[in-house]
């Protein structure tokens, strides 16, 4: 056991599985020799060598394609887009290609590969740096789309990731790579689509994803510690596959239903989890679904306007403690 | 010969007879290549010709991209190729699957959207594909499969093999961003990639001349230092010996290659393109005077192949074309539950 930093737990995840494979290959802007710009992929170059850790030119497109052609003969390539942002550059890849080959070729085709992307606010970076795009991969039939929390999951999903013989969009939060947790030792391996409950509660269901997963925690104790509300907080850990099971279980238990989220409101992934509660769920709701979200601007570059936008602690409590007392 | 089309098009008084008689000699190909160049692109003239048959009889339906004009580009090139090179090309992808050995039969009813289809219906005229030929499809998006070819040599270039990836795209694709995103990645890490522009002059109805201002397509990778050639895509012969030239590049570890066919089309660029924007007598010249089958048809005439021999060919393309029409019309329908599989491997 050791405590390893999100930033650390990248770089160990990915060496896992190449140490593991010799068909696994990375590659992306900046990420071999410089270690990448959020210095998640240190040591790898010096030990897997600049045919496996293929720094490439700025070129999204490219980047992704070759990514593609190489899976398609059975390599399997992790590729990185540096801000998740700039998965709109390489769009084409995300949503035509890649997650179409298998289906179009009736099964003779794979794409197995993972994206990785660095996704989220919290860096003061403005509205072409911050964005949480889970959506964006997660409404695209073929793909598969994990955010870990923690930097356990980090290593087990990337893990699971590599090995799942379908494309996967890796999101890793910008917000998360300083934070730090406890990992065993020895290989790690999670399975995809398997939501964790961190905290269990009976009187409301909390999912989060990502950053706001930590705030879905510290939200709970508080909830707790002033209120007496005891809330279960469900870290989803992947959008698709979407464990539908322990959402719908929660449910039952507690009644009520709460998603915090950071993309932008309209078409969130909460609003389709809600729909999904609301179709086999609804007589296990006691009230109304609340979803709590960044609203439907860019982000800001300034640190209060950024602070202000993001779902906070103080604004997980308020609507959870409010809506109960309804 | 080598004469381009285009300055062969502009040579208004030239008899088609003596122009014919000038391409002769040139054609390298040995009586046996030329002979299956011959039967590979008749294959694929008489199968769109009744694919666009089917099409009109409402047997295929949605998009139907047809190559006909453009046949001896992707037999010379393959020509070229050897066992485990690679294909990819875009929604014009009848003529190189057809070259590549797949089945006329399951490329037929895929376009009639039957389970017999090689992709069982959910693909369609576009979206093909063969693992076993390493054909990789049949890409609709307008340049999407430059970079995937590229993905193709990097898979080769990371293994240490010395298989190369075609990428075939058109002369209008060629203006795409990711083609040059490609060509600076593959000269930087000297990937084994054949880049083939079809430059059949018009991208969908806007002509070569009002859409690049590129007027020698086989110089757009020579910032990246990527060698280029044009070459008559009328003349089998010469694409051949261009993707000779081209492959044995890219087999010595030099990096990407880059080759401008200048070929036609004869019909719209889908069945729904009445082709307004030229005149008919443009097409009518180049199937008069340029057409890549009657060139081979004389050379194998100059070869002493006697008529029975070509006839034989004949007969046999059109029976397996009939074939194909036959079983593209007798398969079964997709079974609905294809609709759910292989969207993801798991749920």
């Amino acid at each position: 056991m050791a405590e390893l930093t999100y930033r650390d737990a990248v770089a160990r995840g990915i060496a896992q599985e190449m140490a593991r494979d010799p068909d696994v290959v990375f590659l992306g802007e900046d990420i071999g020799k410089p270690g990448g710009v959020f210095k998640a992929t240190v040591g790898l170059y010096e030990q897997f060598g600049p045919l496996r850790v293929r720094d490439t030119p700025i070129s999204e497109q490219a980047i992704l394609g070759a990514a593609m052609g190489a899976a398609m003969t059975g390599l399997k390539p992790i590729a990185e887009i540096m801000f998740s942002d700039f998965l709109a550059v390489c769009f084409d890849y995300i949503a035509n290609e890649i997650p179409k080959t298998r289906y179009m070729s009736n099964g003779q085709l794979k794409c197995p590969l993972v994206v990785r992307t660095a996704n989220g606010a919290g860096s003061r970076f403005g509205a072409q740096h911050s964005q949480s795009v889970e959506n964006w991969a997660m409404m695209i039939p073929g793909l598969k789309v994990v955010a870990p929390s923690t930097p356990r999951d980090v290593i087990g999903l990337l893990a699971a990731a590599v090995r799942d013989p379908d494309p996967v969009i890796f999101f890793e939060h910008k917000s998360l790579y300083a934070t730090k947790g406890e990992v065993e030792d020895g290989e790690i391996v999670d399975t995809l689509g398997t939501a964790k409950i961190l905290r269990p509660g009976a009187h409301a269901t909390i999912l989060a994803l990502a950053l706001m997963v930590p705030r879905a925690l510290a939200a709970a104790e508080r909830l707790s510690a002033e209120f007496g509300i005891e809330a279960e907080v469900i870290d989803l850990r992947s959008l698709v596959p979407l464990d539908t099971r322990t959402i719908l279980g929660s449910v039952s238990r507690t009644h009520r239903l709460f998603t915090v989220e950071e993309n932008p409101r309209l078409c969130g992934w909460g609003a389709e989890i809600v729909s999904i509660v609301a179709d086999e769920g609804f007589y296990d709701l006691d009230g109304p679904p609340v979803r709590i979200t960044t609203p439907h601007i860019p982000l800001p570059a300034a640190d209060v306007l950024e602070d202000m936008v993001l779902p906070t602690v103080e604004r997980i409590v308020d609507r959870v403690r409010k809506s109960l007392e309804a | 010969m080598a004469k381009s089309v285009a300055a062969a098009s502009a040579a208004k008084g030239a008899s088609a007879a003596k122009r014919r008689t000038a391409k002769a000699p040139a054609t390298g190909l040995e009586t046996a290549q030329l002979l299956k160049a011959y039967r590979d692109m008749l294959l694929i003239r008489r199968f769109e010709e009744k694919a666009g048959q089917l099409y009109g009889m409402g047997l295929i339906g949605g998009f139907c991209h047809l190559y006909i004009g453009q046949e001896a580009v992707v037999v010379g090139v393959q020509l070229a190729l050897g066992e485990g090179d690679q294909v990819v090309t875009s929604y014009r992808d009848h003529g190189h699957m057809l070259a590549l050995g797949m089945q006329p039969r399951g490329v037929m009813a895929e376009l009639t959207g039957r389970s017999g289809g090689y992709s069982r219906g959910k693909g369609g005229s576009m979206h093909m594909f063969s693992s076993e030929k390493g054909f990789y499809g049949g890409h609709g998006i307008v340049g999407a499969q430059v970079s995937i070819g590229t993905g193709l040599g990097f898979a080769n270039h990371y293994r240490g093999n010395d298989r190369v990836a075609v990428a075939y795209f058109g002369e209008g694709a060629s203006n795409q961003g990711q083609v040059f995103e490609s060509f600076n990645l593959a000269a930087l890490m000297k990937l084994p990639v054949v880049y083939v522009i079809e430059n059949n002059r018009y991208g969908m109805g806007t002509s070569v001349e009002r859409a690049s201002a590129s007027r020698d397509l086989s110089k757009n990778g020579a910032a990246w230092g990527i060698p280029g050639q044009q070459v008559d895509g009328m003349d089998v012969g010469a694409v051949k010996a261009a993707a000779d030239v081209a492959v044995a590049h890219c087999r010595a570890g030099k990096g990407p290659y880059l080759l401008e066919v200048k070929t036609y089309r004869y019909r719209g660029h889908s069945m729904s393109d009445p082709a307004k924007y030229r005149t008919r007598e443009e097409v009518q010249k180049m199937r008069a005077e340029h057409d890549c089958i009657d060139g081979v048809r004389h050379l194998l005439e100059q070869a002493g192949i006697d008529e029975a021999r070509v006839k034989q060919i004949d007969d046999e393309v059109k029976q397996i074309v009939q074939e194909a029409a036959d079983f593209a019309q007798a398969s079964p329908e997709p079974d609905p539950a294809e609709l759910w599989t292989d969207v993801l491997v798991e749920g």
